[in-house]
């Protein structure tokens, strides 16, 4: 007989995997009641330490070619093909569905990755533009990266929500911090192993799991932080986040479950160059 | 010599290295756990308060690069002066450490501000190796206290003292002491992280202090490492030993490589449990730092506010 090798769920920061700084960790169930593991139960000075990476990240990550980190976000998809089992097998553990339904819900994650890794170099040309003008002047619109970005990951299907949170907000460029979802933590942690090989530079994308509601108070009035999608959040908390973003005048969007240029876009801001010409 | 220095020894080669042979070697696994260990304090609320702006008016806030221009420096001047322009609570800092040329520049500049009572120190003897004759180490000296600078901060000749010529590091000390008399505080650089050994950063301690320094500082900031913890601590151990025989206080000054609101806070809980709270002052300790300011600003930031600053709301250096 032998001793099984369980997994140690920790956090995902700078690219490396600690547990929380607090040391605490907190136990999670399956809908029957049944142990599946112990996630990490990060504090906000864990929080603290994601967005230094993120923002430690931020400027090699968004000076990256576009290109690049399409292909990038590509590699990813590649390596949570090779991973299928690992994340069927977390998301019937926890959701509770049928095989065939959580398969369906890794290749639509899949497909999601790759849709969003194709737009990192067509969006500046979609989005941007050359602008007429009466003057001597060559003028042009592009749409730039935030920043550091805190995304609050959906609740229902694990894997597809935090793909819909996150490739959006990095193929542009930004970086990002997730807050796992409390009750479907495995596939967050999962998709960092996935991240940690696939040449995505440590600090891009920081994962945390957790209370969401002793992290977001801290995440929302990070100065450091420029945007936040509330997706994952409970409703009621909105008016208190975005009171709390105010300060930085945070970017603060919840979206539908549609995967969507406005999603990418959200999170960019335009920036307008006046370029004289004929001196 | 110091008269007190008398004590101990009587200023020839035989009587230095009898002195510094003699002292007791130090414990190394000891000396690293018992830093360790007190860099595990946790220094919260009203204290950390309290450490951030003692801290603040502890930094030698540093500009020692080749690209140093004069608008650089004096606009870290007015940093010196009000670290955070929107809130005037926050101390000014210790000093400002410079090289020679930029002497003046910052001396006028700070006069021009308000900031009479900020000292300019100079980074000089041929900063940052030493390796110059002695002549044009006294002639440097000489240029910057002529420029205005209360403060020198002469490097060893680490080459002569790994060698054991320990007169030759005690003359130049002396006589860079002689030339500074009282108008300038003179800060001796053992460059520990080029000593190799604890054994020599205790004996290069009691060594700047026989020969009159008023402070005793880890490192240029151009060699790594610099100040770590318990090299540090080896020397306030050697100013807290020194103080008991001689009953003279000799200051201390960490440099380089501390970067974050936390290590210095470590700095000061060494300061704290080795000398005593005595030494908790700008005038006996200091902390030569750049980036350091703006980390404790943000901390502070975020205990006045409650929210996590960032680093768009501090200069940029």
């Amino acid at each position: 007989m032998r001793i099984d090798v369980m997994k140690t769920y920790k956090l995902y920061i700078g690219g490396a995997f600690p547990r929380s700084e607090s040391g605490r960790s907190y136990e999670l169930k399956d809908k029957k009641g049944n142990f599946i593991a112990n996630p990490a139960l990060a504090s906000r000075k864990d929080l603290r330490d994601a967005v230094v990476a993120a923002k430690a990240a931020f400027s090699g990550w968004s000076h990256a070619t576009a290109y690049n980190r399409g292909q990038i976000l590509y590699r990813m998809a590649e390596m949570l093909e090779g991973r299928t089992e690992q994340f069927v097998a977390e998301i019937k553990a926890l959701e509770g569905v049928s095989d065939s339904v959580a398969r369906k819900q890794v290749q639509d994650s899949i497909d999601l990755w790759v849709w969003y890794a194709g737009w990192s170099d067509k969006i500046s040309t979609t989005s941007g533009g050359t602008n007429p003008i009466a003057g001597p002047y060559y003028n042009f619109t592009i749409p730039e990266p935030l920043g550091v970005v805190g995304v609050i990951a959906d609740e229902k299907e694990s894997l597809l929500g935090l793909t819909r949170g996150l490739a959006p907000v990095i193929t542009s460029g930004n970086t990002a911090v997730l807050i796992a979802s409390e009750r479907l933590p495995l596939s967050a942690i999962s998709l960092a192993e996935v991240m940690a090989t696939s040449d995505l530079p440590a600090g891009v994308v920081n994962i945390l799991t957790g209370s969401k509601s002793e992290l977001i108070p801290w995440l929302a009035s990070h100065m450091e932080v420029d945007g936040i999608d509330l997706s994952g959040a409970d409703k009621k908390l909105d008016g208190e986040i975005k009171k709390a973003g105010t300060e930085n005048l945070k970017r603060i969007y919840r979206f539908e479950k549609d995967a969507s240029l406005k999603r990418i876009l959200s999170f960019m801001e335009y920036k307008t160059v006046w370029h004289p010409i004929g001196i | 010599m110091s008269e007190l220095g008398n004590k101990l020894i009587d200023g020839s080669e035989s009587s230095l290295r009898a002195f510094l042979d003699n002292l007791p070697g130090v414990d190394k696994v000891g000396a690293e756990g018992r830093a360790a260990m007190l860099g595990t304090r946790s220094i919260k609320t009203t204290s950390k308060a309290r450490a951030i702006d003692l801290a603040i008016s502890m930094v030698d806030l540093t500009t020692l690069e080749g690209a140093d221009t004069p608008g650089k420096v004096r606009s870290l001047c007015a940093k010196a002066l009000r670290p955070d322009p929107r809130d005037l609570t926050v101390p000014h800092v210790g000093a400002i450490c410079v090289y020679n040329d930029m002497v003046k520049v910052a001396r006028n500049y700070l006069d021009s501000i308000g900031g009479q009572s900020i000292p300019v120190a100079a980074v000089s003897t041929a900063f940052p190796s030493g390796r110059a004759s002695m002549e044009v180490k006294l002639r440097d000296t000489l240029d910057a206290i002529e420029s205005g600078a209360s403060e020198i901060d002469m490097v060893i000749d680490r080459g002569a003292f790994l060698s054991g010529k320990f007169g030759l590091v005690f003359d130049e000390i002396r006589e860079i002491k002689a030339l500074c008399g009282e108008k300038a505080h003179l800060k001796v650089i053992l460059e520990t992280g080029e000593l190799a050994t604890y054994d020599n950063v205790r004996k290069a301690s009691y060594l700047a202090m026989l020969a009159g320094a008023d402070f005793i500082k880890t490192s240029t900031g151009k060699v790594s490492p610099a100040a770590t913890p318990p090299v540090v601590l080896v020397m306030l151990e050697a100013v807290r030993d020194f103080f008991a025989l001689t009953g003279k206080k000799i200051g201390v000054k960490p440099a380089g490589g501390i970067r974050t609101t936390k290590d210095a806070i470590k700095q000061l809980v060494l300061v704290n449990e080795t000398t005593g709270p005595e030494w908790l002052s700008p005038k006996l300790f200091r902390i030569g730092a750049s980036a350091l300011l703006n980390d404790l600003l943000m901390q502070r930031m975020k205990l006045s506010n409650g929210r996590y600053s960032s680093a768009n709301y501090v200069t940029v250096d």
